[in-house]
């Protein structure tokens, strides 16, 4: 009887599942079957004719790969900003006691919350004003310092788990603090290093309008935001087609980043982890 | 004792800098914008105005709006949908069999890894008159219609709820690994039911995820712009024109930057009152 229905259970959590599956999965295949379309469609249909022309036509420098390498530029550069600055940050949080500790993590753990949208209006007045508007280093460090709450919360968290009393060894030996975090500590932590730099890389290629308030310049637009021109009705219409391409390739960078992460370290269940407050 | 402290302190010093040049910064010019008339157009020199910003949005009609579209996204996208469609498949993942659960749970995160912007075109085809959503209710015999305009906000919620729903899977997967099994066996041999062991056992044994979850998701809502913009714009006739779309409509297409400023602060205070509560509920180990 009991294992009955325990068998009942899993089918109806299978079928369930199955469900929820097909949800999530039915927007995704919109992309690639359209991708592959001739013609512009706004269905989920088995292509009548294969063609790589969407590929094609959008596999060139100024529509794919000045932005794609623009927004490596952008999203790597602010990635190293932010998980360099987070661990040397993570580092004194971590290992030592003071009176402004928590009141600095409660700062960080604040600012985490602090919706980054309602200030991009300031920051671009300030920015026009300080004449940093339009410049890929500012809005670089930009987004770095967006991520960076995040990041320091993050870090420590992971750095945590590593335990003092390895270092504790080597300041008696008389070695510094710095050189105590890269010789013990950063080695030991290195899977916690990974899943922030790529959890903080897949954050920024995905943002759109940090990059959409502060870069003007079409030779400077990421691909976040020059997405956009494919939904100019100016141009003829939305070119499906050629969307779905783009988007195909603009998704590769983070899909293979986030596999990666998933595979080795199964990241993705550390961050549940390091989240749960 | 004291140079020490200082020197320990020093790693702390880019981090300091930064947040407070790119994070401290803008949040303070905001509330100082936000007492201007600032523009962007022609000459117009910028004037301390006061409250008349405020006077201005708490007699608009469309900030009004504003702010209740910004709820119902909120509420049903991230409290309502996000949170118990992560906490079902959380539990679903527990009794399922294992190839279902790894192909399920890549393809909620596929739908979280894909940029913003991609994720606004993909549900913008997805509810389009013409779209999948119609032609599934259509195989299965459901009256359709046109969702974009007929119910933009609800729309725009479902699709957050496609975006964001791995984060509440991933939380609450991991808060559930973490409830022993003792505790539900023994509720079990008690003669609980599956719903009392839920309500019993595993809620109040997670219920700091849950507060943990909550905050973070209706944070990261409150200030969705990307796919809301590539979805509707706002439309039609502001029937999904969120704080973040109206705010950026008047600063930076109507040039009120001073008003939209205003705005903004708004926005930045209820973000920051859910930050509060937040802190409040991880105070025991935010130490």
């Amino acid at each position: 009887m009991a294992k009955s229905v325990q068998a009942a259970g899993k089918v109806a959590a299978n079928v369930g599942l199955a469900v929820v599956g097909v949800a999530f999965l039915v927007p995704l295949l919109w992309v690639v079957t359209t991708s592959v379309a001739q013609g512009q469609t706004l269905k989920v249909e088995w292509p009548q004719h294969f063609t790589g022309a969407n590929f094609a036509h959008v596999a060139t420098v100024d529509i794919l790969f000045r932005p794609l390498f623009n927004g490596l530029v952008l999203c790597g550069g602010g990635t190293l900003i932010t998980v360099v600055v987070a661990i040397l940050a993570a580092y004194p949080l971590s290992r030592y006691r003071s009176r402004l500790k928590r009141p600095f993590l409660l700062t960080i753990l604040f600012t985490t919350g602090l919706p980054i949208t309602a200030i991009m209006i300031p920051v671009y007045a300030m920015f026009t004003q300080l004449n940093l508007i339009d410049r890929m280093w500012s809005a670089t460090v930009f987004m770095g310092s967006t991520a960076l709450p995040f990041g320091i919360w993050l870090m420590k968290n992971f750095m945590d788990s590593v335990p003092v009393e390895l270092e504790e060894v080597a300041w008696t030996d008389g070695a510094s603090s710095m050189a105590t975090l890269r010789r013990i500590v950063l080695p030991l932590m290195w899977p916690g290093v990974v899943v922030v730099t790529i959890f903080t890389f897949i954050g920024m290629w995905g943002n759109f309008f940090v990059p959409f308030i502060l870069l003007i310049d079409p030779n400077q637009l990421p691909a976040s935001v020059s997405i956009f021109t494919f939904f100019d009705p100016q141009h003829g219409g939305v070119q499906y087609g050629q969307l779905a391409a783009f988007s195909i390739f603009y998704c590769i960078p983070v899909a293979v980043l986030y596999l990666v992460m998933s595979r080795k370290l199964s990241g993705s269940f550390a961050l549940g982890g390091a989240l749960k407050g | 004792m004291r140079g020490r402290t200082i020197l320990r302190g020093l790693p702390l010093l880019p981090a300091v800098v930064l947040l407070l040049v790119f994070l401290a910064g803008p949040i303070i010019y905001c509330i100082y914008y936000a007492f201007t008339d600032m523009q962007l157009t022609g000459a117009t020199t910028t004037n301390f105005v006061g409250l008349a910003n405020f006077r201005k949005a708490f007699g608009d009609d469309q900030f009004y709006n504003a702010i209740l579209q910004t709820l119902i996204f909120t509420v049903l996208s991230a409290i309502v949908g996000q949170n118990i469609l992560g906490l079902v498949i959380a539990l679903l993942f527990r009794l399922a069999t294992k190839v279902l659960r790894s192909i399920v749970g890549a393809l909620v995160i596929a739908a979280w890894v894909v940029p913003e912007i991609v994720a606004g075109y993909l549900m913008y085809a997805f509810f389009r008159d013409e779209g999948s959503l119609n032609e599934i209710l259509k195989f299965l015999h459901l009256p359709q219609q046109n969702w974009l305009y007929t119910l933009p906000i609800l729309a725009v919620s479902l699709a957050n709820v496609w975006r964001g729903t791995a984060f509440s899977m991933l939380v609450y997967s991991a808060a559930l690994a973490e409830v022993p099994a003792e505790l539900t066996e023994a509720a079990a041999m008690d003669g609980a039911g599956v719903w009392q062991r839920f309500w019993h056992v595993t809620v109040p044994t997670i219920r700091r995820s849950v507060a943990t979850n909550l905050m973070l998701i209706t944070l990261q809502t409150l200030s969705v712009f990307g796919l809301i913009f590539a979805m509707t714009k706002g439309g039609p006739s502001n029937k999904s024109t969120t704080l973040p779309i109206y705010t950026y409509q008047t600063a930076l297409q109507n040039y009120e930057i001073g008003y939209g400023t205003a705005m903004a602060l708004v926005l930045l205070v209820i973000g920051a009152l859910f930050s509060l509560v937040y802190l409040r509920a991880l105070r025991p180990e935010a130490d």
